[in-house]
């Protein structure tokens, strides 16, 4: 995992062996860019790269391509989201050329929510092809300087490339096989879904460091902190893939109201030293979901400052 | 085969409102088999219009018959005598057959009274389901026989998604994964490792994303079969 791919600030932090910490942001429901701008102040140096969603939850916002372009511009590193939901081999292909023309240099390649959790359950969606090939699409842009239909591309795009892995999905026997085959298709780092139950993620890193995979790619673990009891709740019925442990939502419930949002943090950071000593673990993806102001804090408590 | 549902009431009175005679006409196709389309639903349709439209206080003549299949000309010929009897005639059919009715028959209208939704068949006594998309490069046996293009939500090549639990499509919760019981089934049969090469791209072109698409049998063309 030497050579280097792509340039970007995450492959450098990751090549050089330290613990990455990455986060996220998400755009505004509308062309706001002023308060997108207001978000990555609290991101910027406390993190690696900053993951811009693309639609999350099928939910219209700003285009994940657009906030990575404002992002550079501020000076912090993207990952740009790209879901095979919205859009077909050839928006795909030409996005992947404008956003390495603008500067981006790591992708994260999703499946993407299904439309009917969003807000326009009406649309049709694309799945022209799936979140795997996405991943083998990139790295033929990126190693082979050609479009999929073997054309030459003038320029290659040279990515990151990114994946995503949710532990917690079903069938449990079988998320580790999925991971290999797209760390196959050509996956440098993987972010894993949020990680509410540490022990099924144990479990699951076991098998993934028995089959060296730690070694062939680098594996960031998902972590969101939790603001109170009620979105710990929330989340475990309504967000798809979620996997919150009743042991969880009752530590946040026995505390006061008023320090549930600590206590979330706490958990939080509780994560974030397991996963410092946890084998195969190369780092964290922090997923502070509108909550980007936290992120210094916690950056600063988890003593990963200054990012190197 | 062809599965639809019958569209409400409201939606065909909506249709038919300013026609005074009407054939609602029933097939012996996959409607039948699916009970949506048949002679007998048919005369209830025709008998339910009766009913709502004296009710409104403005009473229709509505006439129903059954044609051995709709989609196929040679028996769509058989409506010539008596097609032009009526204001509108209702097409109980799947979406194929109004439109043969209407390409033969060009100055009558012909409106759909049922949605056409789905290749599959039933599951349990009332209870059909979706098998196929039609996507004209099948390749089920390399997914144990069971199609991911169609049971899929989101069509993958590669699932399980992050959003299957428990054998449950994160669509909804009546919706069964089709990849967990794909995996399942390599899993079963110790054919994991079918799953874990990446496959290749679709070619959608066989699908409908190729424009409209024709069965050509030469030899049927040329006559000698
Ligand atoms: S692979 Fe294509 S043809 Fe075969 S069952 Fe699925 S949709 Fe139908
Ligand atoms: S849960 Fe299963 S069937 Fe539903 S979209 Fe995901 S992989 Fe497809």
């Amino acid at each position: 995992m030497t050579a280097i791919k792509s340039g970007s600030n995450l492959e450098r932090v990751l090549t050089a062996g330290h613990f990455a910490f990455t986060g996220e942001c998400g755009p505004p429901k509308g062309a706001n860019a002023d308060h997108l701008r207001e978000k990555f102040k609290y991101l910027k140096g406390n993190v690696d790269c900053v993951n811009m969603t693309d639609n999350q939850t099928a939910v219209v916002r700003m285009s994940s391509l657009a906030g990575c372009a404002l992002m550079k511009a501020e000076g912090l590193e993207p990952n740009f989201q790209m879901v095979c939901r919205d859009r077909n081999r050839l928006a795909m292909m030409s996005d992947i050329l404008g956003a390495y023309a603008l500067g981006v240099r790591n992708m994260l390649c999703l499946s993407g929510d299904h439309q009917s959790f969003g807000n326009h359950p009406e649309a049709k969606n694309v799945h022209d092809i799936d979140s795997m090939q996405l991943i083998a699409l990139v790295k033929k842009m990126r190693d082979e300087e050609k479009f999929l239909n073997g054309e030459e591309i003038d320029v290659a795009p040279k990515m990151f490339i990114g994946a995503a892995c949710n532990p917690f999905a079903d069938p449990f026997e079988f998320r580790v096989h999925r991971l290999a085959t797209k760390i196959e298709a050509g996956a440098d780092f993987i972010q894993t879904q949020c990680i509410f139950n540490m022990d099924k993620f144990r479990d699951f890193m076991k098998q993934v460091v028995d089959k060296g995979l730690h070694e062939r790619c680098y594996i960031l673990a998902g972590v969101t902190p939790m603001k109170n009891a009620g979105m710990a709740n929330f989340m475990s019925k309504y967000v798809p893939g979620m996997d919150i442990s009743e042991s969880l939502i009752k530590r946040l419930k026995g505390v006061d109201k008023r320090d549930q949002a600590e206590e979330g943090i706490k958990i939080a950071l509780e994560q974030i030293e397991a996963f410092k000593e946890m084998q195969g673990v190369a780092g964290v993806h922090l997923m502070a979901i509108e909550w980007e102001h936290k992120v210094p804090e916690i950056a600063e408590r988890a003593g990963v400052l200054p990012r190197p | 085969m062809i599965v639809a549902d019958r569209k409400s009431l409201e939606e065909i009175l909506g249709m038919v409102a300013d026609r005074e005679k009407l054939l609602i006409l029933g097939c012996k196709g996959c409607v039948t088999v699916c009970n949506v389309g048949g002679l007998k639903e048919a005369e209830v349709l025709a008998s339910t219009l009766r009913i709502a439209q004296k009710k409104e206080g403005r009473p229709v003549e509505v006439s129903h018959r059954v044609l051995e299949r709709q989609c196929d000309n040679e028996y769509v010929a058989g409506l010539a005598d008596d097609v032009g009897n009526y204001d509108a005639v209702v097409s109980m059919a799947c979406g194929v057959g109004p439109q043969f009715l209407s390409e033969m028959y060009p100055d009558q209208v012909f409106f759909p009274a049922v949605n056409t939704t789905f290749f599959g068949g039933a599951v349990q006594h009332g209870v059909w389901e979706e098998r196929c998309a039609g996507c004209g490069a099948c390749a089920i046996h390399l997914f144990g026989g069971l199609c991911p293009i169609a049971r899929c939500a989101k069509s993958l090549l590669h699932g399980p998604c992050g959003g299957s639990a428990n054998g449950i499509c994160e669509v909804n919760k009546e919706t069964a994964c089709i990849w967990d019981a794909i995996v399942k089934k390599k899993m079963e049969t110790g054919r994991l490792e079918d799953l874990v090469a990446v496959k290749p791209f679709k070619d959608w072109r066989t699908a409908r994303d190729g424009g409209p698409r024709r069965s050509i049998r030469e030899e049927l063309v040329k006559g000698t079969l």
